[in-house]
């Protein structure tokens, strides 16, 4: 055992990476849950808006340009979605889930030609004097900006959801829609709106994988993060903060599990490849003993004659 | 309701008649994957694999692939569903799909099944693998001269003989060439997770490691070393030239289509018999991807010089004297090892630290 061989401060910089793609979609998921939609398409948005950021990033040579892209391909995935469960009246979960598939499939289908191919890097952001500042500066002034970003929306989200109009609408209408639609909200509307703010989050999230985690190209690379997105979602209990304590354990876990197994330390490797799915269930099912609970109207169709 | 009753068993019949009588023009070859046709890696020779037989065989082939089929029950699924379908011959192309395999080809014994890295096999199973280990000893041979920092990083998929043999092999021969050169493991527990593996390449490197070695699918460890900037890899499965010449130094490069190939032809010409076949670079199944400009011209004499040696059979990779892990002996001096000891190994060599986890 050699956990000298260890350096925390690149172990919290890259467990700050490995959370970031599950934090955007998480954060994308939550605000559509809390409008009462349950999309289980993430990772089916997460895998286009891998593809659709890594094409136009290696296209254009702009890897902002290829984010932009990502968000946009997913919202317009989420909007598939939106047609069938919203105005067609299609079941939730069977939409979602096919949804799924259907981007997994035409991922796949788009980045035939880009298997192999080296996108453009995102640089990190440096701030003289405070990026050069020893173990500080590497943890918390030296990443990418999407990085930063999904810390922002967070904050963003929390106090929309909390403190603005906005949030409150949205809150009433995932609670209970009728009662909304009673009092004039445009409940369809503003749940579209929320499925494609969740969509181009999970966009996000899937182009920090190809573009900066990974950063590559591969068939089906998402290999789950959406899934576990989704449960974070239920296990944060619909609270934003909850969500990035999660993510970052979750990420976390992850990276300290592997730098454990490197470092030789004498825990058998399957209880360390389990530690981050179980310390993250612990931890959340812990702070979630409150008596918080799912939005009232999640999953529910609403037709405005019924 | 009578007429209606007749008319729909007519059809079925009809259907399956038809059916019958398609299925005997042609031969259908089933392929059932663990990962992405497109995961540049594994899956990828495997489907190169299944085009060739397609391209041998034109009209009297028709080949059926389902790709990220998960080990355990679900590969039992899709197996099923091939065999009703009709297939002739299954090629099941993973470790974990072994009891599944042999579990399917009790219900249809008419079908032939080829299961590829296992060692289960019954009337109606062949088994087929590959002796990466031999290629890995090329690997390490390049590993040992090559690193700077004597650590060299390892993934590992999962703790099966498969896998284990090619830490070996390669600490074996890293340090032959390099006594001080140590080896840092992490098992990935799974074939196919680009952001794990990157990772897991990331963690080595950052603990030291310039030289990654990888015994999973895809690319992204590649990817992973090509940023860190003076690290090499060595291509998995496939090629992966993408990444020549550096970080990727060289491959093991798996050739599946002579062998699709020769057991297609077999079961068209019903010929087929149940066969345990592992061929390594001599036979042409364990390629070596050519090594790149980045390794001195010496080293790269001294990795074909064990290539050569490999292929001619005049070298055995595991030639004695060799202890395992615990210091109790192996392999006396001048001995090889024996298939059955290779095909169940399930212990370090002297030298290698940490435990394989069980």
């Amino acid at each position: 055992m050699d956990l000298s061989a260890i350096n925390p401060v690149l172990l919290i910089a890259s467990l700050m990476v490995a959370a970031t793609p599950l934090l955007l979609a998480a954060i994308g998921e939550l605000v559509v849950e809390k409008a009462g939609v349950l999309n289980l398409g993430v990772e089916g948005m997460m895998i286009v808006g891998a593809i659709a950021g890594f094409a136009t990033a290696v296209e254009s040579g702009s890897p902002f340009l290829g984010f932009i892209a990502a968000a946009i391909a997913g919202a317009a995935l989420s909007i598939l979605f939106a047609i069938l469960t919203q105005f067609a009246q299609a079941n939730q979960v069977a939409s979602g889930l096919s949804l799924t598939l259907f981007g997994l499939g035409l991922s796949a289908l788009m980045g035939q030609s880009y298997v192999g191919v080296k996108p453009p890097r995102m640089g990190d952001i440096h701030i003289p004097g405070l990026s050069d500042l020893p173990v500080i500066g590497p943890i918390l002034f030296g990443h990418d900006i999407i990085l930063y970003f999904g810390i922002i929306l967070t904050a963003a989200v929390w106090w929309m959801l909390k403190y603005s109009r906005i949030g409150l609408v949205l809150r009433a209408v995932g609670e209970n829609h009728d009662a909304a639609h009673a009092l004039g909200y445009k409940v369809l509307k503003i749940r579209l709106a929320a499925i494609m703010f969740g969509g181009a989050c999970a966009g996000l999230g899937g182009a920090y994988i190809s573009l900066i985690r990974v950063p590559q190209w591969t068939e089906g690379m998402t290999a789950g993060i959406g899934w576990i997105a989704l449960a974070l979602v239920v296990f944060a209990s619909w609270k934003p903060w909850r969500a990035l304590l999660g993510a970052y354990l979750f990420g976390g876990v992850t990276v300290v599990q592997l730098n454990l197994q490197a470092a030789g330390v004498a825990i058998p490797v399957e209880y360390l490849a389990m530690s981050p799915y179980l310390i993250t269930i612990l931890v959340l099912v812990i702070l979630s003993a409150d008596k918080s609970s799912a939005p009232a109207a999640l999953g529910r169709n609403f037709h405005a004659s019924r | 309701m009578k007429l209606t009753n007749l008319l729909t068993s007519a059809t079925v019949a009809l259907g399956l008649a038809a059916g019958a009588a398609w299925a005997q023009d042609k031969t259908k070859v089933g392929f059932v994957y663990v990962g992405p046709v497109g995961d540049g890696g594994w899956t990828y020779e495997h489907d190169q694999g299944r085009k060739a037989v397609e391209a041998e065989f034109g009209d009297q082939v028709e080949t059926v692939y389902v790709e990220n089929v998960a080990e355990g029950p679900d590969a039992e699924r899709v197996m099923t569903q091939m065999a009703l379908e009709g297939a002739d011959l299954i090629f099941t192309t993973s470790f974990g799909y072994m009891d599944p395999t042999i579990n399917v080809a009790k219900k249809f014994p008419n079908v032939k099944f080829e299961h590829a890295t296992g060692y289960k096999r019954a009337d109606n199973v062949s088994t087929y693998s590959a002796r990466f280990y031999e290629g890995r000893a090329v690997q390490g041979t390049i590993a040992g001269h090559m690193t700077e920092s004597n650590i060299i990083g390892y993934i590992g998929s999962y703790p099966i003989p498969e896998v284990i043999r090619g830490i070996n092999s390669a600490y074996i021969h890293a340090k032959k060439v390099n006594p001080d050169v140590q080896f840092k493991i992490v098992w990935a527990f799974t074939w196919f997770d680009p952001a794990k593996e990157a990772d897991a390449a990331k963690v080595l490197i950052e603990q030291g490691a310039d030289v990654i070695l990888q015994h999973t699918d895809s690319t992204a460890p590649q990817a992973a070393a090509q940023n860190a900037g003076n690290v090499i890899t060595f291509g998995q499965a496939s090629d992966m030239a993408e990444y020549a010449p550096k970080p990727r130094v060289s491959s093991i490069i798996d050739d599946w289509a002579p062998y699709y190939i020769a057991r297609t032809k077999a079961v068209m010409d019903g010929t087929w018999e149940s066969v345990d076949t592992w061929d390594g670079i001599g036979a042409g199944m364990v390629g070596i991807g050519e090594i790149s400009d980045a390794v001195p011209a010496d080293v790269k004499e001294a990795a074909l010089a064990i290539k050569d040696s490999i292929a001619d059979g005049s070298y055995h990779p595991f030639t004695g004297p060799l202890k395992k892990q615990d210091g109790s002996d192996w392999l006396a001096e001048g001995e090889t090892a024996d298939d059955g000891t290779l095909a169940g190994m399930n212990f370090y060599v002297e030298g290698l630290e940490g435990d394989i986890p069980q």
